[in-house]
């Protein structure tokens, strides 16, 4: 990791409005560090790491050959053993988000695969898949209507709610939601929730979690030009 | 009316910023009116009366009304005119098939060759590199190459790579090499007397007198790419008064 890269956050718990406080752990992000894909990055926040690869626009199966748009393909693998029907949950989720904001009709009957892999899981490993992928299609180049960063946070059983939960907090937690937000309108593109939880309280989260998507985009975003390699090659 | 858009030319961008184009609140009589149209570049598009960005990069301005976003890429998107290196795949009767790093391989027709005839095929063998430009390149329909241009001459394409080494490199830093006064290749031909083929697709074929030339060259363009200029030159440096 990078030092520039690594964004140590001197405001990093934000009062947002009377009862909620939105804290993310400390998060950082490195570009084109794998030399094989079209574009990649590892994302960090906390404990918790993803890898990032993407491939495309590439040749398609048949099978697989969209005729107005491309094949957009996800694949989560897990720190150990063989992806299983949590991976595969994930994938969908991380899927549906990048589709919404990648211009795939731009490239129709092409593949774009994206590949994460997990390589440490410290909570709010869903969110840090989303933020890694946004990161690995930015560095490919492929045409995007917007970014899009992801936020998890959990309820807690007397009802707190806590932003960018680690796995101690996630398991002692009564909900768990995630939400994928994109960069140019704040709106929600993609939510994730498990465990019980009421309407109030959904809506409680949504403001808080639409305070906290400009900071975390802006913050991924600031990363970016800090790498010196990048501004040497752009001017 | 693309003030907004010109303030902004060497900024860092990313997908979802946009301008709008408002009319103008004051018209002048007296000034002759101009049409300004705005030209889009990659990277950017129109979307209604907005311009909308959709890649990550440096916008970039060129008089009078071009814009587009100079981003960093790995992998080749074809475009209409643009000269590549190619590796020919199959002969299927009168076309060969061409890999370019894209998403789908080219069509090289043999006819379009310097005097090339029905009666007088070129000599092109699967596994032979091609330098050629796009004649068709649109998302919709196979890419099609020619290896001559539009007068008839082969104009430097056609079949090549004997003894040379073909390497990948970013499609940024190829940019960079092709641009009028590249300060890399004035770097580079201070150093050894080399033949370099440069393709658009991010391809380079290098060959110079010996093996091991060619093999430095080959590998300080690779490394040039992450490097400041000052970096660059010292390197060169280095290497020239190591050779000698």
């Amino acid at each position: 990791m990078t030092p520039s890269a690594c964004d140590k956050s001197a405001f990093s718990t934000m009062e947002v409005c009377g009862s909620l406080t939105v804290s993310l752990r400390e998060f950082g992000c490195e570009q084109s560090l794998l030399s094989r894909p079209d574009g990649s990055a590892s994302f960090v926040q906390g404990d918790t790491s993803v890898m990032a690869g993407v491939y495309g626009p590439a040749e398609v199966k048949v099978s697989k050959e969209i005729y107005d748009r491309a094949t957009l393909e996800v694949l989560v693998q897990p720190k150990v053993g063989l992806p299983s029907v949590r991976e595969r949950s994930q994938e969908q989720c991380v899927r549906e988000t990048c589709e919404a904001s990648l211009l795939l009709t731009l490239h129709p009957r092409s593949s774009l695969t994206l590949i994460l892999q997990v390589l440490h899981d410290d909570g709010s490993l869903l969110s840090c898949c989303l933020n890694a992928a946004c990161m690995a299609l930015m560095d490919a180049g492929l045409p995007m209507s917007c970014l899009f960063c992801g936020v998890t946070c959990a309820i807690s059983t007397d009802g707190q709610i806590i932003t960018d939960p680690t796995a101690a907090q996630e398991k002692e937690s009564r909900a768990l939601m995630t939400f994928a937000i994109d960069s140019a309108k704040h709106s929600v593109l993609m939510s994730s929730t498990k465990g019980s939880f009421s309407v109030h309280e959904v809506s409680g989260l949504m403001t808080g979690k639409k305070e906290c998507a400009p900071f975390q985009t802006n913050k991924t975003v600031n990363a970016k030009p800090k790498r010196p390699d990048v501004t040497n090659r752009l001017h | 009316m693309f003030s907004t858009v010109r303030e902004r030319v060497g900024e860092v961008l990313l997908p979802g910023d946009e301008f709008s184009f408002e009319a103008e609140e004051k018209i002048s009589l007296t000034a002759p009116v101009k049409s300004e149209k705005v030209v889009c570049g990659p990277g950017l598009r129109r979307c209604g009366d907005r311009l909308v960005v959709f890649k990550s990069g440096v916008l970039r301005h060129k008089e009078p009304n071009v814009f587009w976003i100079d981003s960093q890429q790995r992998r080749y998107v074809p475009a209409k005119g643009e000269s590549i290196i190619g590796i020919v795949t199959a002969k299927s009767g009168d076309v060969f098939k061409v890999d370019f790093g894209g998403s789908e391989q080219a069509s090289l027709s043999y006819l379009t060759f310097e005097g090339a005839t029905k009666r007088n095929r070129p000599n092109v063998q699967v596994g032979d590199l091609v330098f050629a430009q796009f004649l068709i390149a649109n998302k919709d329909m196979e890419p099609e190459l020619v290896c001559i241009d539009s007068s008839g001459r082969a104009n430097g394409m056609g079949v090549f790579g004997a003894g040379g080494l073909l390497f990948r490199v970013s499609l940024g830093l190829v940019r960079r090499l092709l641009a009028p006064h590249s300060d890399i290749r004035s770097d580079l031909e201070q150093l050894f007397p080399c033949e370099l083929v440069v393709g658009m697709n991010g391809r380079i074929w290098v060959k110079s007198a010996t093996v091991q030339q060619t093999l430095i060259i080959a590998n300080l363009l690779q490394s040039a790419e992450t490097m400041t200029a000052q970096q660059r030159q010292q390197l060169f440096r280095k290497v020239q008064q190591g050779a000698f």
